[in-house]
C-alpha cells in the first residue's frame, strides 16, 4: 500500500484527508468519532469572539436531490461555532493530547481590527493546535457583519487580516478563500502577500436551493422568511477544481501550498484536486451525507490508485497542472472524431437526437432503413457531446485523426500546431 | 356447472381465496416510481413507443412522473390510449414496450413501463379528473356496436371530436372482455367499470346495455339512422374441439367460466373441480388454469398441442401458471373425452391420459357473424383496411372481430381510435 502519510506545512497526518471546518468538527464528540474512523486531521469549526453567535433553530440545511434522493448539492445557513470560546479551547487542548498524530487546525473568524487578532490568536494557539485557518469564506450571516466572505471578497482586507494573524501566530496560517469572486488569483495573491503559509479553497457558493411549490416562498424558511446560504457538495467540485488549478498554474503564486476543498466524495475526487495542485484535501458534505465511514474508501482508494500508477503521493500532487492552459493556446490543427462501438450500443439514440437538435447533425438515426447510430465524419466537429450523454460507459470514444484530410473541412491533417494566437482569423495575431 | 363432490364450491375458505385474487402487480408507491422512472433513458424515437400498439409517448410520460407532473403524464398516456389504465394491468408488456426497452441490452432488466403507466393513470381515474374536453358539437351521430375496448375507445374519441355516440352493447355491463374475460387478479376493485365510467363521463355517449344486434336488418337500420357505424363486437363463439365426449357434463368453455367468476359476488361460492384439465395455450387458458388453482382445485393440467414458444401466452404468463401450481403439458392433442354421465378423463393422441372433473376448452373464439353477413370477411373475421373501414360504406370495424389482429385489448383500443379519426374526417367532408 502506498504511504499516505503526509506533511502539509510541516503538519503531519496519517493521510491527506482532513475534515473541513464545519458542523462535523463542531465539538470533541464529533472529532473523536472522526479520528476513531481514521480521518487524518480536522479543521475545527470556526471560532469567534465571545459572546458566541446564535444559530437559527429551524432548517439550516437543504439539498439538491437526484430522483432516488441521492444528495447532489447541499446548502447551509449555519454560522460559526455557537458555543462559548472556553468550551472550544478546553476541548481542543484535550483532543490534541488524545490524538497527537492527527492534524488539528483551528479555524478562526475575527473582526477587522488588529486588537482582536492579537488577543485571540495566542489564546487559541496555547491549546496546542498545529495551525490556523482563517475563514474568509462563509458567504452567509457572518458576511453581513463584515467577516467571512466580506473579507475574502476584498484582497486588501485579506492581506491585512493575514498579516495580523501571522504576527500573532507562531504556527502555520492557512487562508481559506471564498469562490464568490470573479477571479480567484487576486485573493490568493493577497493571502500570499500577507504572509499566508497556504490557501485552502473553496468555501461555499452563494445559493438559494429552490422555492416551495405550495407556498411559493423560498425553501427552506425560518418562520416564513429565508436567506441565501452556502452551496457545496458534489455539484460544486468542477468550480473548485478550476479555482485550484488557476492558483496552481499562476507563476506569481508558485510554491503556495493549496488545501483542496469542494465536493470531494470518493478517492477519485481527491485525485482530481491533488493532480490539479492541491497537496492535501478537506471534506465536509460527503461526511454529512454518509457519515465518517467514507474515509475507508478515500484512503484505500487513493492508496490503490497510487500503487496501480506506481506513483508516490508527492508525485501525484500537481501532476495535471502543466496540462491546464488558456484557450488561446489550444492546438486548432488537432482533430478528433467520435466513434461509436456498435457492439456496445444499446440503441437509445440519445447521441443522435442531441447532435441533431443541438449540435452538428453528425450522427445517423438509421442506415439502409435500419435503426443505427453512426458518426458522419464529414459533419463531426469532435465536440464530445455524444460521449457525455451516452448512458453506456465506453460505448462512444473520441479518436484522433492523424493522417489524410479532415472529411469535414477537407484540410490536410498536419502535426504542425496552430494556436489562436497565430491563427489567420485572429485580427490580433502575433506576426513573426 | 354441477355441484357435487367432484365439483363443488368452498374448497378454500374466503380469506384463502381473497389472498389468491389479490392484485397480481401491486401499484408502485411514489418512492419506487421515482426510482424506476429515473431508469428511463428518454430514448430518441423510442423503441418502446414503436412497440406500443397505441403509440403512447412512453419516455415523455415517464419524464413527467419524474417531475411529479402526474396529470401531464396521464394526459400523455390517455390521449393515445383512453384505456391506458387497463392496458397498464393487462398488456403483455414483456412482448411489447418492455421487450423493446433498450435497458434489456444494457442489463437485461427493462424499465417497468406497465407499472409506471398504472402509477400515472390510477390517481386520475380514482379522482375522475377529466383531461379532455369535447370539441364544438358537429351535429353528427355515430352508432357503435359493442361496448368492449374497441367500441369504448372509438366512442370516446368521437365524443372528444364533437360527435354524439350511441353504444349498443350486448351485455348488461360495458367493458367487454375487460369486464368478463380477464383474470380477476389482473383487474381488482372493479377497475373495469371505473374505467367505463371515466370514459363515459366525457359526455355525448349514450350507453344502451343488453342491446345486441341480431339481424342483418339491424345493421341496415343503423346505417340509415346514423351518420356512421362502428362494429366492435368481439368474438361471440368459442371454438369446438370436435372430438368424442365434448358434450359430456363438466366440459366447459373457459371464457364462460371466467365471466361467471368475474361477476361472482363471492368467489368462495364458485364450484370448482378437483381435477381440472385445460385445453389450449393462450391467455384465456392460463387465466382459467391459474384461477381454478386459486379457487382450490387440487390438480390443474394445461395441455397444449405445440411447444412453449408457440404458445400465444407470454413467457411471463406461462411462468405465472407454473409457479401457481399448474402443470403444463406440451405437444399433446386431445383424442377423446371419456365419462359416464359426467366427464372422467381426457385421452390424448400421444398417449397421455388425465383424470378430469372439469375440462375447460380454451382454444380460441370465433366471430359470430349473424347479422353481419353483408360485411366481407377474411379468415373468418371482418375484413378492414388500414383506416378500419369495412367493405360497406360508412361502416368501420375494430377489435377482435376484425381480421389480422392480435386479440389484445391495446390493439382494440387502437382500432377504435383510428376508426374514430377516420369517421371524423369523413363526417366533416359531408
Amino acid at each position: 500500500m502506498a504511504d499516505l502519510k503526509t506533511s502539509f506545512l510541516g503538519i503531519s497526518s496519517p493521510n491527506p484527508f482532513w475534515l473541513a471546518s464545519a458542523p462535523p468538527t463542531d465539538k470533541a464528540y464529533n472529532v473523536n468519532r472522526a479520528f476513531e474512523a481514521g480521518w487524518g486531521g480536522v479543521v475545527w469549526k470556526t471560532l469567534g469572539e465571545d459572546p458566541h453567535i446564535v444559530n437559527v433553530s429551524g432548517p439550516r440545511y437543504s439539498a439538491l436531490h437526484s430522483n432516488d434522493r441521492r444528495v447532489i448539492g447541499f446548502n447551509n445557513i449555519e454560522l460559526i461555532t455557537d458555543r462559548p470560546l472556553k468550551t472550544n479551547l478546553d476541548e481542543l487542548r484535550q483532543v490534541k493530547k488524545d490524538w497527537p498524530d492527527r492534524a488539528l487546525i483551528a479555524s478562526v473568524m475575527l473582526p477587522m481590527n488588529a486588537e482582536s487578532w492579537t488577543k485571540y490568536i495566542p489564546m487559541i494557539e496555547d491549546t496546542g493546535v498545529d495551525g490556523f485557518e482563517l475563514n474568509f469564506g462563509c458567504p452567509h450571516g457572518m458576511s453581513e457583519r463584515g467577516m467571512g466572505a466580506a473579507v475574502g471578497q476584498v484582497p486588501e482586507y485579506i492581506q491585512m487580516a493575514t498579516e495580523w494573524a501571522k504576527q500573532a501566530a507562531s504556527v502555520p496560517v492557512i487562508v481559506k478563500l471564498t469562490p464568490n469572486i470573479t477571479n480567484i488569483v487576486p485573493p490568493a495573491k493577497a493571502a500570499q502577500d500577507g504572509g499566508a503559509d497556504a490557501v485552502s479553497l473553496i468555501n461555499t457558493i452563494n445559493s438559494i436551493m429552490r422555492v416551495d411549490y405550495d407556498s411559493l416562498t423560498m425553501y427552506p424558511t425560518t418562520d416564513g422568511m429565508g436567506t441565501h446560504g452556502g452551496y457545496c457538495g458534489e455539484a460544486v467540485k468542477p468550480i473548485a477544481l478550476n479555482m485550484v488549478a488557476e492558483i496552481a498554474r499562476t507563476r506569481e503564486l508558485a510554491g503556495l501550498p493549496i488545501s483542496g476543498i469542494g465536493g470531494i466524495t470518493d478517492w477519485r475526487d481527491a485525485v482530481d484536486f491533488l493532480a490539479l495542485g492541491a497537496s492535501n484535501v478537506q471534506v465536509c458534505t460527503a461526511a454529512m451525507v454518509y457519515g465518517f465511514k467514507i474515509i475507508d474508501d478515500l484512503v484505500d482508494g487513493l492508496s490503490n490508485f497510487l500503487d496501480d500508477k506506481a506513483l508516490t503521493f508527492d508525485q501525484l500532487v500537481g501532476k495535471a497542472v502543466p496540462s491546464v492552459t488558456d484557450w488561446q493556446h489550444l492546438n486548432l490543427n488537432y482533430i478528433e472524431k467520435a466513434v461509436i462501438d456498435q457492439d456496445l450500443c444499446i440503441q437509445c439514440g440519445r447521441c443522435h437526437v442531441v447532435c441533431e437538435d443541438t449540435s452538428h447533425q453528425a450522427i445517423t438515426n438509421s442506415v439502409d432503413g435500419v435503426r443505427r447510430f453512426e458518426v458522419l465524419d464529414d459533419e463531426c466537429v469532435g465536440c464530445n457531446l455524444c460521449v457525455s450523454v451516452c448512458p453506456v460507459d465506453g460505448c462512444i470514444s473520441m479518436q484522433q485523426l492523424t493522417s489524410g484530410n479532415d472529411p469535414r473541412t477537407g484540410s490536410a491533417i498536419t502535426e504542425e500546431k496552430l494556436r489562436w494566437t497565430e491563427h489567420p482569423n485572429n485580427p490580433m495575431r502575433k506576426m513573426d | 356447472m354441477a355441484d357435487n363432490e367432484r365439483i363443488k364450491a368452498g374448497r378454500l375458505n374466503k380469506s384463502e381465496i381473497d389472498e389468491g385474487f389479490l392484485d397480481l402487480h401491486p401499484p408502485l408507491p411514489r418512492s419506487e416510481a421515482l426510482i424506476e422512472a429515473d431508469r428511463c433513458y428518454f430514448c430518441y424515437d423510442a423503441p418502446c413507443t414503436i412497440a406500443c400498439p397505441t403509440g403512447i409517448d412512453i419516455p415523455s410520460f415517464i419524464q413527467k412522473i419524474r417531475s411529479d407532473n402526474i396529470r401531464g403524464s396521464a394526459h400523455t398516456i390517455l390521449s393515445e390510449n383512453i384505456m391506458g389504465g387497463m392496458c397498464a394491468r393487462v398488456c403483455p408488456t414483456e412482448i411489447l414496450c418492455e421487450e423493446a426497452c433498450v435497458r434489456n441490452t444494457h442489463e437485461e432488466k427493462p424499465v417497468e413501463i406497465g407499472l409506471l403507466q398504472r402509477y400515472a393513470t390510477d390517481p386520475i381515474l380514482e379522482s375522475g379528473t377529466q383531461l379532455f374536453e369535447r370539441s364544438a358539437r358537429s351535429g353528427k351521430k355515430v352508432a357503435v356496436v359493442g361496448g368492449g375496448p374497441a367500441g369504448l375507445s372509438c366512442a370516446h374519441r368521437l365524443a372528444v371530436l364533437g360527435h354524439d355516440v350511441v353504444i349498443f352493447n350486448r351485455d348488461s355491463k360495458a367493458g367487454g372482455l375487460n369486464e368478463y374475460g380477464i383474470a380477476a387478479y389482473k383487474t381488482v376493485d372493479n377497475f373495469a367499470q371505473k374505467e367505463v365510467d371515466y370514459i363515459l363521463a366525457i359526455g355525448g355517449i349514450e350507453l344502451r346495455n343488453e342491446s345486441p344486434l341480431v339481424s342483418a336488418g339491424d345493421l341496415d337500420k343503423l346505417r340509415k339512422n346514423y351518420d356512421a357505424v362502428f362494429v366492435g363486437i368481439g368474438l361471440g363463439l368459442s371454438n369446438e374441439l370436435g372430438i368424442e365426449g365434448e358434450d359430456l357434463p363438466g366440459v366447459e368453455n373457459a371464457i364462460e367460466y371466467i365471466a361467471d367468476l368475474r361477476q361472482a359476488a363471492d368467489k368462495s361460492q364458485l364450484p370448482v373441480g378437483r381435477n381440472v384439465v385445460v385445453i389450449g395455450g393462450g391467455m384465456t387458458a392460463i387465466d382459467v388454469a391459474v384461477q381454478s388453482m386459486r379457487l382450490g382445485a387440487e390438480n390443474v393440467h394445461m395441455v397444449y398441442r405445440r411447444g412453449p414458444d408457440e404458445m400465444s401466452a407470454s413467457g411471463f404468463e406461462q411462468a405465472l401458471a407454473q409457479t401457481s401450481g399448474v402443470t403444463i403439458h406440451h405437444w399433446a392433442s386431445p383424442a377423446r373425452i371419456v365419462g359416464n354421465g359426467h366427464v372422467e378423463s381426457v385421452e390424448f393422441k400421444e398417449g397421455l391420459k388425465l383424470p378430469a372433473d372439469v375440462v375447460f376448452k380454451a382454444i380460441g373464439q370465433a366471430l359470430s357473424a349473424e347479422g353481419y353477413g353483408a360485411l366481407q370477411q377474411d379468415s373468418g373475421r371482418i375484413k378492414v383496411d388500414v383506416q378500419q373501414r369495412t367493405s360497406i360504406p360508412n361502416v368501420w370495424a375494430g377489435g377482435d372481430c376484425v381480421a389480422g389482429g392480435d386479440d389484445l385489448t391495446v390493439s382494440a383500443v387502437q382500432h377504435g381510435k383510428i376508426a374514430a379519426i377516420d369517421i371524423d374526417r369523413q363526417l366533416r367532408k359531408t
